[in-house]
């Protein structure tokens, strides 16, 4: 590498740096309750299934959505996700087909009694807000799609700064930190060593950020595109005034795809499903193959099968993004690593701002100095010419 | 930056390489399987950990 390269990539490893750092501090200290967002909803948790008989029948899907209906008069169902361990399903209401978020009503059911467990609605609480600041700022799509093009910068800031580790680490040793020779030298190597040992945990973790970012164009892309196909013949029909049952369609939806259960029912008009069908999104019954998703479109009107197709790569990357950028496929320890990453995440970023400060403090000293060099001299013509 | 200390890509990279990948392995062995291949991530994830830590009690006085 020569001079001048080197140059180019410290410049722009500043330049985007800079930009990206302030926001990434917030996405990192935001990131860390959630985290643990799991066990910390469980502190407070208040939906404790009563206990009951193993072997109680459990009551169909549609009565679990006229409870939730019976609570919130006036709304229609949106989706209707199941619990994994538990016979509970959450049902989630609003004014409309795609109400914001805001307007939206999400109630755990217990599907023995079709009693409303707890409402899981936003409460704006310190876990909500954390959620905010760290999805869109509180400013929706486009505080999404700014923050995910922070994340790409920092995407940069990391390849650039691998670029000039080189240049750096030629003299040294892998993980020499010089401690005793002043602040700056200690901060630098610190800096150097924990951005490499971190690299490609950061990457991954804030390119599936970024890709998480993306998700409402690319669900949008989605519905216009394959999902348009699967539904050709019903296009340009309006949402059905009656919906037929949905335990029936997720029964219908079953037996299309053996060795799959479902993990959430879309119902008609909303963003995962089409104006005229139930989309039951079917998981794989493996570790493995859980996080795969597969809609099954099934008539809303009449309850016949209509298609099933498997998703496209874009909503594939979209679904694996999620769980490689929350950390929370591994058990409490790799939580735990996730947020010891995110800590020494933060090191990086807070060092690298110091470096920063230091070094035009460094080089405002010099000129001051060189200035200082300079003056007597200067001083001495001045007094020349004043004679 | 003199020329009399040539890059060596391996004594530059070859740990750093090596960690990213152990990485890569905790990242992805976790999403595949559950029970004991859940311990292959978290032994891997260790390694940027510890390597860091390793580092910094080696540290220079």
């Amino acid at each position: 590498m020569t001079n001048r390269t080197i140059r180019i990539w410290t410049l722009i490893h500043k330049w985007t740096s800079l930009i990206c750092t302030i926001f990434m501090l917030l996405l990192c200290l935001t990131g860390l309750p959630l985290i643990f967002h799991d066990e910390i909803e469980a502190l407070t948790a208040e939906d404790t299934l009563p206990p009951m008989p193993a072997d109680t029948p459990l009551k169909s899907l549609d009565e679990a959505v006229a409870s939730a209906l019976a609570t919130y008069p006036g709304e229609r169902p949106l989706f209707l996700s199941f619990d994994v361990d538990r016979p509970v399903v959450n049902v989630t209401t609003g004014p409309g087909a795609r109400p914001p978020v805001s307007q939206m009503h999400i109630s755990a059911i217990d599907l023995r009694t079709t009693r409303i467990l707890a409402d899981l609605n936003d409460d704006g609480g310190f876990m909500h807000v954390m959620l905010r600041l760290h999805v869109d700022l509180f400013a929706g799509l486009p505080g999404e799609l700014f923050l995910g093009f922070m994340g790409f910068l920092l995407f940069l800031a990391t390849l650039s700064g691998v670029v000039i580790y080189a240049p750096f680490m030629r003299k040294l040793s892998f993980g020499t930190v010089r401690a005793g020779r002043g602040r700056r030298l200690k901060w630098l190597d610190l800096h150097n060593m924990l951005g490499i040992v971190t690299l490609m945990w950061v990457v991954v973790v804030g390119l599936t950020g970024v890709i998480n970012t993306l998700s409402v164009p690319l669900v949008a892309y989605w519905r216009a595109n394959e999902l348009a196909a699967m539904i050709a013949p019903y296009e340009g029909k309006p949402v059905p005034e009656r919906f037929a049952s949905v335990d029936a369609a997720v029964r219908t939806a079953m037996e299309a795809a053996p060795g799959m259960r479902p993990q959430f029912v879309a119902f008609p008009g909303v963003r995962f499903s089409s104006n005229h069908h139930y989309a039951v999104w079917l998981r794989g019954a493996t570790p493995a193959t859980n996080r795969i998703l597969t809609p099954a479109l099934i008539d809303a009107e009449t309850g016949a099968f209509t298609d099933m197709r498997s998703m496209p790569w874009y909503m594939l990357a979209l679904r694996l993004s999620q769980p490689l950028h929350f950390g929370d496929y591994g058990g409490l320890p790799m939580k735990i690593l996730w947020a010891v990453l995110d800590l020494l995440t933060i090191v990086i970023l807070g060092s690298g701002l110091y470096l920063w400060i230091a070094r035009r403090r460094l080089v405002q000293a010099r000129r001051a100095q060189d200035h200082a060099a300079a003056s007597p001299g200067l001083r001495a013509t001045a007094g020349e010419a004043a004679e | 930056m003199t020329p009399r200390t040539p890059f060596r890509p391996l004594a530059v990279f070859g740990i750093p390489v090596a960690i990213a990948l152990v990485t890569a392995v905790g990242l992805i062995a976790a999403l595949l399987d559950d029970g004991v291949v859940d311990a292959v991530s978290w032994a891997a994830l260790s390694v940027p950990v510890l390597a860091a830590v390793w580092s910094w009690r080696n540290r220079n006085r």
